[in-house]
């Protein structure tokens, strides 16, 4: 293997290989991946359901038949890609230090970094959920990898927490497989998982989706024998006297996705609080000069096709940046306002030319309210939203004679009507 | 035949085990779960405590203290991590200021060196994070941190590696003395003799009493519960932190573990179910806090119970039983116990052991163990040359810790050999980190299914019924 490298992109998902495409096509062929599974393809290898790729191709393609059509380009350009590779360490000097079985530890540079490591499940354990600790509980993608990619059931009777994506999907996948899923709990007013999911994956089998519910006691000794679940208040309190009980030898968790974001740490890169990923400027680059970030580490995608389309900004951004070199950032900041959790980017760097798209996400479900960006006092955009919910990202097109004219931080806020 | 039989695998157990290979003696140890260290030596604070708790003339007092003289050599012969860090028991008030100096002078009574109380301003430099309340503290500086199940693990590994016998999923149902030994029977039917039997049974210490027909040991049940923080928040305290202890007890701790890890717990309650609850996870959350009021406990990654084994003579029952000849006791042994254990093990032996056999060192024995951990603390040159030579140390498996599958096959092959997913985790610390074993934890069972050649159904989390998988998908 090579020392140095003009462009390394840790991480071969769906972000990783979008970027490094997208970053030879701009020009930069020396291009290397570092996978650390047997392939590449990251969790899409695990999701053997439908329904990815419908903004991006116009179809409806699984998990891995989406991976497949970003490998065959990699493959295509002979782009360098090597697998069963953990990164242990990034320095702010763009060193990697790797390790694996045939090189063993070693070190790469690069001139410009992608970081593209994706995300992990919050587990039970964060949770603080009482009871105790035996076998048969799972955040729901370790119980995915279990159903599609090891070919073992791991439990007949579930509850499942939590009701993102993975939660719904997985609700389905082991009713499909032949398991009784009891119920599907929900602690906030809505599920965070998309509509589409909810219809096709609990409302078509019947499973009984529990809104404001937790789950509050885990029983078992050595394998789950039921669960107590228990209504909440509105400041997600179990309210006692609610108390519903089911039999089962399986839960599953589906409660939020966290970008692993160890090694961009380790690489002083400054991360936001709110999105749990490196702070950006629009062109996916990060305060340390060179590394650049996309995809669920940097923060938690809705469908995989945005995860691509901002893959391909970073790649595109770190060709440009080998090639041309480093310029100073003129950054304008960007502000979450009233009833916004997170706006990316949080910077605006003017003198990037181009108009900018503004990925947000909102703080809790409103309908007929209205999206403001402000600069200075002054509305740049105004838009009206029948309804917005956080599992929902949002987006917003900001022109660059916009940007231009811009002198203080830009803010995104929502009305809410009375 | 074995000349001591040893029932219990917890650190009093396993101590004991290795003291008695440096003998020539055939020696073994029953343990009713599938892995050593299931009970009280897999969930407790993990301290290495200086020794000013305990009443003088107590047996807690005593061993306490010379334990905590002899446990960092100890653990550093058997490759456990163990870290000196010094504990601070703070006071909130200047009543509890009066205990500290109460407790000051009984620690002096019992032996320990160097106490000293010490103000506001020297405690906020020791430990920048302690609440502003805080009045003063004593400073206990030979107290330390070491993981229980770490040293149990290794104890009984190296006992074993020096020729001790080691019986799983044996749970003592009868002992019966015959003419001159022992015969041990489980529950499933297999049989052990030998000349002495040694009762280090933990929770389970009064129900092995009674097998043998000895009625004397009344053991109580007193649940604690605590909640583990990330390694990223590992800073929030070096030393080891104790409220003023009160009639109820030493109260909740805020400490740094061994791995950087943040320890709060434990609480206290009569119960032995290893389940946490509601109420008891919110009232470590609120003491906690008011010990560290920044304590960050969003970075929550679990929360466990562990059941301690107390006497009703509230000190340890280190002794012969006086119904049974060959019989001997080490019952009720709470908390200081993961301390005490090292001198307990050599008093147990040398005395109680030696009173009934001729002890002879065994000119073989071997006190040396390569630590669990080994692979972590090589050199990049070393690790590569490792991996040149087993590639199995090049393939990360758990990612969050950084365990690679030469690791996990290591300590399923190493004694005591791992046989499920939790035995691997306490040897290797595979699914420890912050995604607790999301990732992993398929990788680790395929891994033990293809050492141990078992059907992958077949692999569990903590041995019988824990299975990971009810069956194959159709």
């Amino acid at each position: 293997m090579k020392k140095n490298y003009d462009i390394v992109v840790i991480g071969g998902g769906p972000a990783g290989l979008a970027a490094a495409v997208a970053a030879y096509d701009s020009g930069v062929k020396d291009v290397l991946i570092l996978e650390r599974e047997e392939k590449t393809g990251g969790i899409l290898n695990q999701c053997i359901h439908n329904g990815f790729g419908l903004t991006r191709f116009k179809e409806s393609l699984s998990g891995p038949e989406y991976a497949a059509r970003f490998i065959e380009e990699v493959e295509k350009r002979k782009i360098e890609v090597v697998t069963q590779t953990t990164v242990l360490s990034l320095s702010k000097e763009k060193e990697i230090t790797a390790i694996n079985a045939k090189d063993g530890v070693f070190t790469v540079s690069a001139k410009a970094v992608i970081l593209a490591m994706g995300c992990r499940e919050r587990s039970r354990g964060a949770l603080n959920i009482a009871g105790s600790r035996p076998a048969g509980i799972y955040s729901a993608g370790t119980a995915q990898k279990y159903v599609n990619i090891k070919g073992y059931l791991p439990g007949k009777n579930v509850v499942i927490l939590g009701s993102g994506d993975i939660g719904l999907i997985m609700a389905r996948r082991m009713t499909l497989e032949g398991a009784k899923v009891h119920a599907v709990c929900e602690i906030m007013p809505y599920s965070s998982g998309l509509k589409r999911n909810i219809a096709q994956c609990l409302d078509d089998f019947g499973i009984p989706l529990y809104l404001n519910h937790t789950i509050t006691k885990i029983e078992g000794k050595e394998r789950v024998t039921g669960v107590v679940v228990s209504r909440v208040d509105e400041n997600k309190k179990p309210i006692v006297g609610t108390e519903i009980h089911f039999d089962c030898d399986t839960v599953l968790f589906s409660v939020g996705l966290i970008p692993e974001n160890e090694l961009t740490k380790g690489a002083d890169v400054p991360l936001s609080p709110k999105t749990k990923g490196a702070a950006v400027y629009q062109n996916r680059e990060t305060e340390v000069s060179g590394i650049f970030a996309c995809g669920n580490v940097l923060q938690v995608h809705d469908l995989v096709d945005f995860v691509s389309e901002e893959a391909e900004l970073a790649g595109l951004s770190a060709a440009r940046y080998v090639k041309e070199g480093t310029k100073p950032h003129c950054g304008i900041e960007v502000v979450n306002g009233k009833n916004i959790n997170y706006v990316l980017p949080q910077k605006i760097d003017q003198n990037i030319e181009g108009d900018v798209k503004l990925f947000f996400r909102v703080s809790n479900t409103f309908k007929n309210c209205t999206v403001k960006v402000e600069c200075g006092g002054k509305t740049i955009i105004e838009r009206k939203k029948r309804i917005v919910a956080p599992g929902e990202m949002e987006t917003l097109v900001l022109k660059y004679e916009e940007i231009k004219k811009a002198q203080s931080p830009i803010t995104v806020s929502l009305e809410v009507g009375e | 035949m074995f000349d001591v039989i040893v029932i219990g695998g917890g650190v009093v157990g396993g101590t004991i085990l290795r003291e008695l290979t440096k003998y020539c003696l055939s020696v073994c140890l029953l343990e009713k779960e599938g892995d050593v260290s299931m009970g009280q030596s897999k969930a407790n604070s993990g301290i290495v405590h200086a020794g000013f708790d305990a009443q003088e003339g107590t047996l807690k007092a005593k061993f306490n203290v010379l334990g905590n003289q002899m446990m960092f050599g100890y653990a550093k012969e058997l490759g456990v991590k163990c870290i000196q860090n010094g504990s601070l028991v703070v006071a909130f008030s200047e009543e509890e200021k009066e205990t500290l100096t109460a407790l000051k002078a009984r620690g002096e009574r019992n032996g320990v060196k160097n106490l000293r109380i010490v103000d506001r301003e020297e405690l906020k430099r020791l430990e920048p994070n302690v609440s502003d309340k805080a009045v003063c503290a004593l400073y206990a500086p030979t107290g330390g941190i070491v993981c229980p199940y770490e040293l149990t693990i290794a104890a009984i590994g190296n006992a074993m590696d020096n020729g001790a016998g080691l019986f799983t999923d044996f749970e003592v149902e009868k002992i019966v003395r015959e003419k001159d030994c022992f015969r041990v029977t489980s529950r499933d039917g297999k049989e052990v003799k030998g000349k002495l039997v040694i009762n280090c049974a933990g929770l389970g210490t009064e129900r092995v009493a009674r097998a043998a027909g000895d009625h004397s040991i009344h053991i109580g049940a007193r649940k604690g519960e605590y909640i583990l923080l990330d390694r990223e928040s590992g800073d929030l305290v070096s030393h080891t932190l104790f409220f003023t202890p009160t009639k109820l007890g030493k109260g909740i701790l805020v400490s740094q573990t061994v791995d950087q890890n943040i320890i709060l717990g434990p609480t206290a309650e009569e119960n032995e179910l290893t389940e946490t609850s509601a109420i008891g996870l919110a009232a470590v959350e609120s003491k906690a806090k008011e010990m560290c009021p920044s304590v960050p406990l969003y970075n929550a990654i679990t929360s466990f119970a562990g059941v301690r084994a107390y006497s009703d003579r509230h000190d340890f029952v280190i002794e012969e039983s006086k119904e049974v000849v060959g019989l001997i006791h080490c019952a009720g042994i709470e908390s200081p116990g993961l301390t005490s254990a090292p001198a307990i093990a050599e008093y147990v032996v040398k005395e109680l052991v030696g009173a009934h056999i001729a002890l002879e060192k065994n000119p073989s024995f071997n006190g040396h163990r390569e630590s669990d951990y080994f692979f972590k603390e090589l050199s990049t040159e070393e690790k590569n040359e490792y991996i040149k030579n087993n590639p199995a140390y090049g393939k990360i498996v758990c990612r969050c810790e950084q365990v690679t599958e030469g690791e996990i096959v290591r300590a399923i092959k190493t004694n005591p050999p791992a046989r499920d997913v939790d035995a691997v985790k306490r040897r290797t610390r595979s699914g420890m980190g912050r995604c607790q074993g999301g990732f992993c934890q398929p990788h680790v069972a395929e891994i033990l299914a293809r050492e141990l050649n078992i059907p992958f159904e077949e692999v569990t989390k903590c041995g019988k019924g824990s299975n990971l998988v009810t069956e194959e998908c159709k």
